[in-house]
């Protein structure tokens, strides 16, 4: 698409395919007809039902309060577009610009839009996650099931993970009042995320609230009766514990496998794109005619350095998804960037937990504002003095002021006192665990000796 | 530079010749967006530099950190939590809120929708027979009165009392030793003590004898943070008092002017009930009830639009003026009830959040709702009609209105 009345063209009679119809494929196709897209859209989804919203199913459905059927989400206008749900794609050819099902059907498409998420990491012993009382939580049908059996009111439920998703299921075990043990690997909960300091504080919610939280030790065997159902968990200190419901909160994978083969820069980190949401080749060439957006997407953000950042959070699912869509639309001079702070929100033990910015950019961390044993802060993330995050516990109206910060690069740690302002602002080292817990290995390999020649091809993917 | 000393300006705002349309100033104050003053202070007019200012935690509402002393005596009362900063504030407005407000009383604004209908449709109902109706005196002051007093417990037939020590109260607020006799000033003091004096008597009465009104509850309740002090109840009920009588009866008056200047819309408003949701949104953005922020102090040091307002200055928020910025609004001075990503200044914004906002929309939604669908042709009588004095709660005196007989 090059001229104008080709781009006209494109947008009274293209055709656009969106493989994965969750949250920011469904707001990617608003979008697209917002824009005045009146071509032929199609939404592929591997699910069954309408696309839900899924942050109220590590909350609200687990405590029974919202059906997991009650998640669907919004329309905001009528999309008019064709949808294949419950075939999951298999396929992308660049050649053809052809999008293959898993069914042998094959879509063809002038410019795709690629949002198929992640899925939750199961247990790594397949036997052993098939327990009947071993879940995960990603989709509804999870969070049904789940809801159900802490409903039945279970002696013990172990939750392995203490990242965001297991420590709000953790919080509700407690809020419905089951005896609970959370397992986790790192030193802390939300050091992941967030680093030491804040998961010490995380720690002592936990803990206030009656969790058995056990940290710096790994689940090796879970361990089921006659009838198949998970009763004990062993742990690498030797340790067991009996429960009947184990929760594995590891994490996600991200939907890429599907690209394998496809030549697109698609792998365990997600697939690559410029800041237009266009895909990246393995090559590392922006593509025309393929866009990205959502949880699979690894998008390169300038006030970070450039580095490719994906981000498993609605907000960016929703942004990128409505920078992908004008982009699909749109000739070059008009094209928007995804420029936007990271946002990030969480509720447990009471607590109202939100970030702005990347805290993982981020060499110290200093309490700026409120009382750290009250449960009521703000603490600002620094990188070789610049602020680069805040995360708010139960102080969340402050984080306008912090994203000004960032954006504006402003000095970290911040040097004018507030009234609220803590004795000791002192900046401690943020801590992240080590990058060898998150090392996958090579990913690519580069072959050729002439620049016409040099390709990079994927490695073989890791698990 | 974004500093300027424009005196002239502030002051021919603040005039009260300039109460009907101050917009045209704003407009040109916005030029500056902080402008320093001959005094020190700093007037903020710009939406970007509101709302960074009102997210920014060096921003103090307590008059301590003034570094001149403010021009009134606040006396020795305990000051309400919108005066106050964190964690003072925070820890009060949690535990009024509790009472309040979802989470812990999620129902409690559309749990009185019956009695604000009912409450609208009786003041419509003597209306009957006149042909003309002071919009003001004859329904938007009894209304938001009477919805305050039912949920804070105050017994309606006080209403005359405190009127006018509310009214004495606001008076002195607008106080300008160049031009006020200082005995306007002694009556807001005496009135601030008799209202605390009255709602004292009231909450003892309360005390152990729950019922549903505010007041009980405050007054019994054991929350996390624990029971409230019987000083900081009283100041908590003042403040919504006050708060609930001065505002809403002026964005009501000010929808209805603002309906019976737009014809079409009103016609609309008759044709689709339900536009009288984004209506009062855009209402609270083109004639918000609450103009000016009179004073916030600068903390610390505050840098703003590359200007440094420095330690201990006041600071006078122009949220008005926020809210028709043409960098922020399209056609900002264009009522517009259709207008998307109306995020107006109307209720302010950050930490200070208009407590009662939630309970100010239904009202105002109910009312100019009721009022359109049950007013036979209504017919302004003054174009620009009689104003208050404040510049701060702006808002007509009177809204004398024409309907056809019978």
């Amino acid at each position: 698409m090059t001229s104008a009345d080709n781009l006209q063209a494109f947008k009274r009679d293209g055709r656009i395919v969106i493989v994965g119809a969750s949250l920011a494929g469904l707001r990617a196709a608003e979008a697209l007809r917002g824009e005045g897209f009146t071509g032929s859209l199609t939404m592929i989804g591997d699910e069954l039902g309408e696309p839900y919203d899924r942050p109220p199913l590590s909350k609200q459905v687990l405590t029974g309060w919202v059906s997991a059927g009650d998640t669907t989400l919004p329309r905001r206008r009528d999309v008019n577009a064709e949808w294949l749900l419950g075939v999951p794609a298999t396929g992308l050819d660049l050649a053809t610009n052809i999008v293959r099902l898993a069914d042998g059907r094959e879509i063809p498409f002038d410019r795709v839009l690629i949002s198929t998420g992640v899925r939750a990491r199961p247990w790594f012993v397949e036997s052993e996650a098939a327990l009947d009382g071993v879940f995960v939580v990603r989709t509804r049908e999870h969070a049904e099931g789940l809801q159900r059996a802490l409903a039945a009111g279970p002696s013990r439920v172990l939750v392995i993970g203490a990242g965001f998703t297991g420590s709000e299921i953790a919080s509700i075990c407690r809020e419905r009042d089951i005896p609970l043990t959370v397992a986790e690997l790192a030193p802390a909960p939300l050091v992941g995320a967030l680093g030491a300091m804040i998961g010490e504080v995380a720690a002592d919610m936990q803990r206030a609230h009656g969790v058995d939280l056990r940290c710096g030790v790994k689940v090796t065997q879970l361990e089921g009766d006659a009838q198949g159902h998970f009763r004990r968990a062993h742990f690498d200190d030797g340790s067991t514990i009996d429960a009947d419901v184990a929760v594995v909160a590891l994490g996600g994978i991200r939907n890429t496998e599907w690209l394998r083969g496809s030549g697109l820069a698609a792998g365990v980190w997600g697939i690559a794109c410029d800041t237009g949401c266009r895909a990246l080749t393995l090559n590392g060439l922006i593509t025309d005619d393929i866009f990205v957006a959502g949880d699979v997407a690894r998008c390169p953000n300038p006030i970070y350095e450039y580095r490719l950042i994906s981000l498993e959070h609605w907000a960016n699912a929703v942004e990128q998804a409505e920078v992908a869509a004008h982009n699909m639309v749109s000739g070059q001079a008009d094209r928007w960037p995804h420029l936007s702070i990271p946002l990030f929100w969480s509720i447990q033990f009471g607590v109202n937990i939100k970030s702005v910015g990347v805290p993982t950019f981020a060499d110290e961390v200093a309490v700026t504002q409120g009382s750290v044993s009250d449960h009521r802060f703000v603490a600002a993330y620094g990188y070789r003095g610049r602020v680069t995050a805040a995360v708010s516990f139960n102080n969340a109206k402050w984080l306008d002021h912090y994203r000004n910060l960032i954006e504006t690069a402003a000095p970290f740690p911040p040097p004018c006192p507030t009234p609220d302002q803590p004795a000791d602002m002192k900046p401690v080292p943020v801590d992240f665990p080590g990058p060898t817990l998150l090392a996958q290995g090579a990913t690519v390999v580069v072959t050729g000796h002439d620049p016409g020649e040099r390709r990079v091809t994927a490695a073989q993917y890791h698990r | 530079m974004t500093t300027t000393e424009t005196p002239d300006m502030l002051r021919r705002i603040l005039d009260y010749s300039s109460r009907a349309d101050p917009y045209p100033l704003y407009a040109e104050l916005r030029r500056t967006p902080v402008a320093r003053q001959e005094d020190g202070s700093y007037v903020v007019s710009t939406y970007r530099e509101l709302t960074d200012l009102l997210h920014d935690p060096h921003l103090s509402s307590d008059v301590r950190n003034l570094s001149r002393p403010m021009p009134q005596g606040q006396g020795d009362a305990t000051p309400a939590f919108i005066n106050m900063d964190p964690p003072e504030h925070d820890r009060l407005r949690r535990m009024a809120m509790r009472h309040f407000g979802p989470p812990h009383t999620p129902g409690l604004v559309t749990g009185v929708e019956p009695a604000l209908t009912s409450a609208v449709g009786s003041l419509i109902d003597d209306f009957a027979g006149k042909e003309q109706i002071d919009i003001v005196d004859d329904f938007a002051y009894p209304f938001p009165v009477s919805v305050i007093c039912h949920l804070l417990g105050v017994p309606r037939e006080d209403e005359p009392r405190f009127r006018v020590w509310v009214n004495d109260l606001i008076n002195s607020i607008d106080y300008d030793p160049k031009t006020d006799p200082k005995e306007k000033l002694e009556k807001g003091v005496q009135a601030r003590k008799d209202l605390r004096q009255y709602l004292g008597g009231l909450l003892e009465q309360r005390h152990d004898r729950p019922g549903d009104d505010l007041l009980s509850r405050m007054a019994n309740d054991d929350g996390p943070d624990g029971r409230m002090a019987d000083d900081d109840i009283v100041s908590t009920a003042n403040l919504l008092l006050i708060a609930g009588h001065e505002t809403t009866v002026n964005l009501i008056t000010n929808g209805m002017l603002t309906l019976l200047r737009h014809p079409d819309v009103l016609q609309r408003l008759r044709d689709e009930p339900g536009l009288v949701v984004p209506l009062v949104e855009e209402l609270l953005r083109y004639e918000p009830p609450v103009h000016i922020i009179p004073w916030r102090a600068a903390y610390s040091d505050i840098t703003v639009a590359d200007t440094v307002i420095p330690k201990g200055s006041q600071i006078m928020l122009m949220l008005a003026s926020g809210s028709r910025d043409q960098n922020r609004f399209h056609d900002p001075d264009r009522f517009d009830p259709d207008r998307r990503d109306n995020q107006h200044l109307g209720f302010g914004s950050g930490i200070h959040l208009c407590f009662g906002g939630p309970l100010a929309r239904r009202e105002a939604q109910i009312a100019l709702g009721e009022l359109v669908r049950r007013l036979d042709r209504p017919r302004l009588v003054a174009d620009p009609p009689p104003y208050r004095r404040s510049p701060v709660l702006r808002g007509p005196i009177h809204l004398h209105v024409e309907q056809a007989a019978g």
